[in-house]
């Protein structure tokens, strides 16, 4: 992958001004049968799914109250992993996204709500609606391309510390919040100079977050293993493992997002005086989906139609399902490639993408070569 | 979450230090929820919890007012007759707030409220057909001072108009002991959309007040100018009006040229939304600054041009960094056209950066 400006075979050279006009105007009409369409069974949705997933808390907590015993430790955990699951992924992220801010509920608001995670709602909002989801896959404007910590485009620069990104990769999986919490602080960039380290507003955000990591600690850590008498160790370690496990489902739901093969990347001056339609565009090319059935959509909070949510980021989550054939048929129509495929591969995808950008490009150019024992490998799949 | 610990009032007592023990324990339990949030789905309707109420009935009352009869949570502080509720309903989904007269005498452990349908009214459409048994409903403690004083007068007049009889109907089911002698002049279309007809001509034939009902379908409006003929002393009379506007404007005109200001005490229900134009005047209520805006400037931009600090993010409408609350009026969303509308009191949050003004418009900041 490279920068789509820079291509031989640019993906989008074919279409001109008008046609990309046309798929921002259909993409509006879409939008805008969903947003008049939006009522009570929605709502029922986002209720029936948070009820679920506290009760599924509740009860699993309460079995981990006697985590010495195996099975109980089993089945605690396990239900305590789907419950973190559910309410980071088609809870959190979706609530904080405002896409049912229109219930004018104040308790399942953006503006109200913390999830279970490390970063307070406030400062993820902020990284990840406002940067990530206005900037998507620009190099140099969107951090989630690598989080700061690794190269995940050709036309990012090589230095010797991506030789261990797999290694980084692999320990920000497993305290996947932590590392969220970190880069919506921009430790790496805060935590750089003396001025910045003294400033008030990080200092004040720092010690917000420090405030919610300790809550979070607290419950996991010590209310609840506590709770639990002499299961003490076995609740401590049952609420790791399902911190854990939530760490690495959402990282890898994540990964699926926008760093498989296909997924394309834009130059930052390319956004310049951008069109809706250009917008538009550039959200259908920058993400990718995950197939699958009606469970893996729940459990990684619709994620699995990444694409449908970049294009419509605040429309109810229970809802992309029912535009995406229609959205796959602009795509179709246009040209465009849909960039999609089940978990494994895509996942597997984008760990490939982390080795080989650990390398620098020629290297990785000519090792791929040898390895295929044909040309170099395309850019694009 | 606010900590019960900080809380001066918080009781001194060994119970209630336990209890503010437990309850600090369960908080850190259930980090970064509330434990109100868990024992919400269990018992909605507890002390501590938010204000809400389970419906108990939907029951006609004419062929275009329904009663309804509520259970309120144990939060409820109780109400004068004559007060009135709001109430949020979600219809469609979306979460509707509206104000309604009790009908119920204090005291008891059910509330009601009547509400007539309103043409195009969502709300009176979803009481109607949508609202059930068992459901629950949003309430904010009563509130407002159409009422009788502590100390009764000899000799009341009401004068009401349509649904106007609803506050009225609460100081009657309470308060028709302790008041001597009462005069109720009601305007209504005919005598079969009467909400309540039956127990107030039930009253008149009891002896406990003098009714005169007025039919507009076949003796036209009521008059004020003839009200004199009616009640011949109604000079004498503390009175109590509530109806359409035009009815009250036409009472208090009559009471200022009589020289009886102090003796009429009306309310004013508040019905109709103004129409949605195109821009308007947008206040910023917390900053103090009041703009002219046109149509299609979105506010979060006219905001900033005019020295207004405005929390902001992506400008397209996707972060949400930017959203405030609309105490009243409505905007228009630049995208799609659509208009969202607040009455007075609620706090719809808009997004500034896609919208514009469409009237005039009460924003918090």
């Amino acid at each position: 992958m490279t920068v789509l400006q820079k291509k031989t075979d640019n993906p989008i050279g074919h279409l001109t001004p008008d046609d990309i006009e046309e798929i921002g105007r259909r993409l509006d009409a879409i939008r805008a049968d969903i947003v008049a369409s939006r009522g009570a069974t929605d709502a029922a949705y986002i209720r029936k799914v948070i009820n679920v997933q506290r009760k599924l808390e509740l009860s699993s907590r309460a079995v981990l109250l006697l985590s010495l015993f195996p099975p109980a430790w089993l089945v605690g955990t396990a239900g305590l992993s789907v419950a973190k699951i559910l309410e980071n992924m088609e809870i959190g992220h979706n609530v904080m996204h405002g896409q049912w801010d229109w219930m004018r509920d104040p308790k399942i608001h953006s503006t109200t709500w913390e999830w279970d995670h490390a970063s307070p709602s406030d400062q993820w909002k902020h990284s990840h609606n406002e940067l990530h989801h206005t900037y998507t896959n620009v190099v140099g404007k969107d951090n989630d391309l690598g989080y700061g910590i690794m190269r995940v485009d050709e036309d990012q620069r090589w230095y010797p510390l991506y030789l261990a990104q797999p290694l980084w990769n692999f320990i920000n999986a497993c305290f996947f919040e932590y590392g969220i919490a970190a880069y919506d602080l921009e430790l790496g960039k805060n935590l750089a100079t003396k001025k910045r380290r003294k400033d008030p507003e990080f200092k004040a955000r720092a010690r917000q977050v420090l405030k919610k990591i300790r809550g979070q600690m607290t419950k996991d850590y010590v209310v609840h293993p506590l709770l639990s008498g002499p299961s003490f160790l076995h609740t401590l370690a049952a609420n790791a493992t399902a911190n854990v496990v939530r760490n690495l489902w959402a990282h890898s739901v994540i990964m699926c997002g926008h760093f498989p093969e296909g997924v394309q990347t834009f130059e930052r001056r390319s956004i310049e005086g951008e069109t809706r339609g250009e917008w538009y565009l550039r959200q259908m090319l920058g993400s990718a989906n995950i197939s699958g059935g009606r469970a893996m959509h729940l459990m990684t909070g619709n994620l699995s139609y990444q694409i449908e949510h970049h294009l419509f980021p605040d429309l109810p989550s229970n809802r992309y399902q029912e535009i995406a054939p229609q959205v796959q048929a602009i795509f179709e129509e246009y040209g465009l490639t849909y960039t999609t495929g089940p978990l494994p591969k895509q996942v597997g995808s984008a760990w490939a993408k982390v080795f080989r950008l650990s390398l620098p490009n020629d290297f990785a150019e000519k090792l791929t070569a040898r390895l295929s024992g044909g040309s170099p490998r395309p850019l694009t799949s | 979450m606010t900590t019960f610990a900080s809380d001066p009032d918080a009781p001194a007592t060994l119970r209630g230090r336990l209890r503010d023990r437990v309850w600090r324990v369960a908080a850190a339990a259930t980090h970064p929820l509330d434990p109100a949030d868990y024992l919400d789905m269990f018992r909605p309707l507890r002390a501590g919890a938010d204000l809400r109420a389970r419906v108990v009935e939907v029951r006609p009352e004419t062929s275009d007012a329904v009663t309804v009869v509520l259970r309120p949570g144990a939060a409820w502080r109780g109400h004068q007759p004559g007060q009135y509720v709001r109430i949020g309903l979600d219809v469609d989904g979306v979460r509707l707030w509206r104000s309604y007269s009790l009908t119920s005498a204090p005291g008891s452990e059910l509330l009601t409220i009547t509400a007539k349908a309103v043409p195009d009214g969502l709300v009176s459409a979803h009481l109607a057909q949508e609202l059930c048994p068992g459901q629950l409903v949003h309430l904010d403690q009563a509130v407002g001072d159409f009422v009788l004083p502590d100390q009764a007068p000899r000799k009341v007049l009401f004068v009401t108009g349509g649904s106007g009889i609803t506050p009225v109907m609460g100081m009657l089911r309470s308060g028709l002991d302790r008041l001597g002698d009462v005069v109720l002049v009601h305007s209504e279309a005919s005598a079969d959309d009467v909400i309540f007809g039956a127990e107030l001509r039930e009253f008149a034939r009891e002896g406990r007040l003098r009714l005169v009902e007025q039919h507009t379908d076949s003796h036209g409006r009521l008059d004020v100018a003839e009200l004199a003929a009616l009640v011949p002393d109604l000079a004498e009379r503390e009175t109590w009006a509530c109806g359409p506007a035009g009815l009250l404007d036409a009472l208090e005109e009559q009471w200022a040229d009589l020289d009886l200001p102090d003796r009429l005490h009306t309310e004013r229900f508040r019905t109709a939304l103004a129409e949605p134009g195109e821009g308007g005047t947008v206040r910023f209520t917390g900053a103090g600054v009041t703009l002219e805006l046109d149509g299609v400037t979105p506010i979060l931009d006219a905001g900033e041009q005019n020295g207004v600090l405005m929390p902001s993010g992506c400008r397209m409408g996707i972060c949400f960094s930017c959203v405030l609350p609309l105490r009243s009026g409505s905007v228009r969303d630049l995208r799609s056209g659509d208009v969202t509308t607040a009455a007075p009191g609620d706090g719809v949050l808009i997004q500034t950066c896609i919208s514009a003004a469409a009237g005039a418009c009460d924003i918090d900041l």
